[in-house]
């Protein structure tokens, strides 16, 4: 597979859209595993690699993957898995394997399925925006298709049987991406989380460490996945989500009401340091870009195509830099690098938006 | 609720853990949670805490001992699943049923699957229902001692079990 495609492309986890700034993507992915072998972790290489080839033709045929294509992990260079990992189209833990273990995905990087992750079968389905629903009814599609050649592990007690045991039944996981800047700075999202784990939804940070969320940006998901159906699980999440959303709203509103300033400032501040650093850590970028994003969607900077800044989440990510550089770099390399590319694409949305607002 | 290691901050974490099938509460404050070695953030991490804190735990009673069980399909012992939190294969439901049931409750609040069923499972999950239906009718009968109904009912349900038993099953390909 030739992973330089990518660079050129926007990703289907973080795309762009004019009406909805809060919620990023939609995300349904499925574990699945076959009746008759033993787990990844657990079976021996030959097997996962007898179960890779088996089940990746399998996927080739399969109409929902419209043409895919396919790879292994002992094709992919560490900087390609990296790429992929990026573009949330593999995991950490698949990325670390080898022989044996692969992923199939459509072109438009929407539909993905891991083969031998943690699972036989992980099939993933994104969609920008808050599309919960639809992301479901895609996977289904797909699981329906594959069930017909694959015979599952499913018990009628419990459901899909999966590795661990916090993913069987419905082996679902629904998950939305929430950019929520307004929350964070109105010191109301630690409520937030707490109030999820009540309702049985997990929040973590996408980026950093611990409950420590660089750029704002967080993920909702369900956390049970036996016992309830999985209409009912997306429509629980959808129903909340959109409750979040309308706290955030109320939060940038209040915000700027309260400290319109700050807020100027802020979005100022993030676009003068981005459009003029030379050396940028991957912690300043996010939060900064973050702040930018805020501004954008307040109407306080203006730039052409406001997808520069989805567009400088991913690329500034290091497996992307190196992958645009076309070779390794160090740490120092990369900050110096992810300043360069920023610089120059901010600029040239800001010329651009220039000579729109003279005209 | 205060946190019960600092006994200062509000408890805002509430772990259930299972030592030897019963199920013990613990609340904690984030800081305190995180200080534990509970990562708080991972949707996948349930299992690992409550092995985790299981370890922790006095050696389980002598009828648990750790190392007597394994799958008789893939020879996964009961101590390969405590390290890891994973399971071997599919049969390993079965085998470690008694251990994963109590575990399942905890994790899902929940114990019997409600979503979608794969068609080639469909007709051997309604009549697995459809046997549960008829058995509440035959007590049913027989407390009413309407023998009659109750010699039919269990024609009914040697039928269908007689009917599942000779379904045509994939021959297994190996049994690594
Ligand atoms: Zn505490
Ligand atoms: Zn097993």
């Amino acid at each position: 597979m030739n992973t330089e495609r990518f660079l050129n492309q926007p990703s289907a986890w973080l795309p762009v859209d004019p009406d909805d700034n809060v919620t990023i993507s939609s995300r349904v992915r499925l574990a699945r595993n076959r009746k008759d072998a033993a787990f990844p972790g657990w079976a021996g290489e030959d097997e996962c690699e007898r179960i890779w080839e088996e089940l990746r033709e399998v996927l080739m045929h399969c109409a929902t993957l419209k043409g895919p294509m396919a790879v292994g992990m002992a094709e992919l260079s560490p900087l390609d898995k990296q790429l992929l990992f990026e573009r949330h189209l593999i995991s950490r833990e698949q990325a670390d394997r080898k022989k044996g273990s692969g992923v199939v995905l459509r072109e438009d990087e929407a539909v993905a399925v891991m083969v031998n992750e943690e699972d036989h079968l992980r099939l993933q389905s994104m969609r920008r925006g808050l599309d919960i629903v639809k992301a479901w009814d895609v996977a289904n599609e797909l699981d329906s298709e594959i069930e017909k050649k694959v015979d599952y592990a499913f018990s009628t007690q419990i459901g899909y049987l999966t590795a661990c045991p916090s993913n069987v039944g419905t082996g679902m996981r629904a998950s939305v991406m929430l950019h929520v800047p307004g929350l964070v700075l109105m010191n109301e999202i630690s409520a937030v989380v707490k109030g999820m784990a009540k309702i049985g939804l997990a929040v973590r940070g996408l980026w950093g460490e611990g409950s420590e969320a660089t750029g704002n940006m967080f993920q909702v998901s369900n956390q049970m996945t036996l016992g309830e159906r999985e209409e009912d699980i997306v429509a629980n999440l959808e129903q909340i989500v959109l409750e979040i959303v309308e706290h955030e709203k109320n939060a940038r509103l209040r915000l700027f009401e309260q400290r319109e300033n700050v807020i100027r400032d802020h979005a100022g501040r993030a676009m003068g340091i981005l459009s003029h650093a030379h050396v940028l850590t991957s912690k300043e970028c996010l939060d900064l870009l973050s702040d930018l994003r805020l501004g954008v969607d307040m109407g306080i900077v203006q730039l052409q195509g406001p997808e520069v800044v989805n567009d400088l989440l991913i690329l500034t990510q290091p497996g992307h830099l190196q992958k645009l550089e076309g070779r390794r770099l160090k740490a120092e390399e990369r900050d110096v690098a992810r300043a360069l590319l920023v610089r120059s694409r901010l600029n040239r949305a800001l010329k651009k938006s220039d000579k729109k607002n003279h005209e | 609720m205060k946190c019960e290691i600092c006994k200062e901050q509000e408890a805002t974490i509430h772990l259930t853990q299972v030592v030897d099938g019963a199920v013990k509460k613990v609340h904690l404050c984030e800081g305190c949670a995180a200080q534990s070695g509970f990562d708080v953030h991972g949707p996948m991490s349930i299992t690992d805490v409550l092995l985790g804190m299981g370890d922790a735990m006095p050696e389980p009673l002598p009828t648990l001992k750790a190392t007597e069980r394994s799958c008789p399909r893939c020879h996964l012992r009961r101590v390969d699943f405590k390290k890891t939190g994973r399971l071997g294969c599919p049969a390993c439901y079965e085998a470690f049923e008694d251990q994963l049931v109590p575990l399942l409750r905890v994790m899902h609040r929940q114990d019997q699957h409600k979503g979608k069923i794969p068609e080639r499972e469909k007709e051997r999950v309604q009549s697995t229902h459809k046997l549960g239906a008829l058995q509440e009718e035959l007590e049913k009968a027989i407390a009413e001692e309407n023998y009659e109904e109750a010699a039919r009912l269990r024609d009914m349900m040697q039928a269908i079990r007689s009917a599942k038993k000779k379904k045509p099953r994939k021959p297994k390909k190996s049994d690594a």
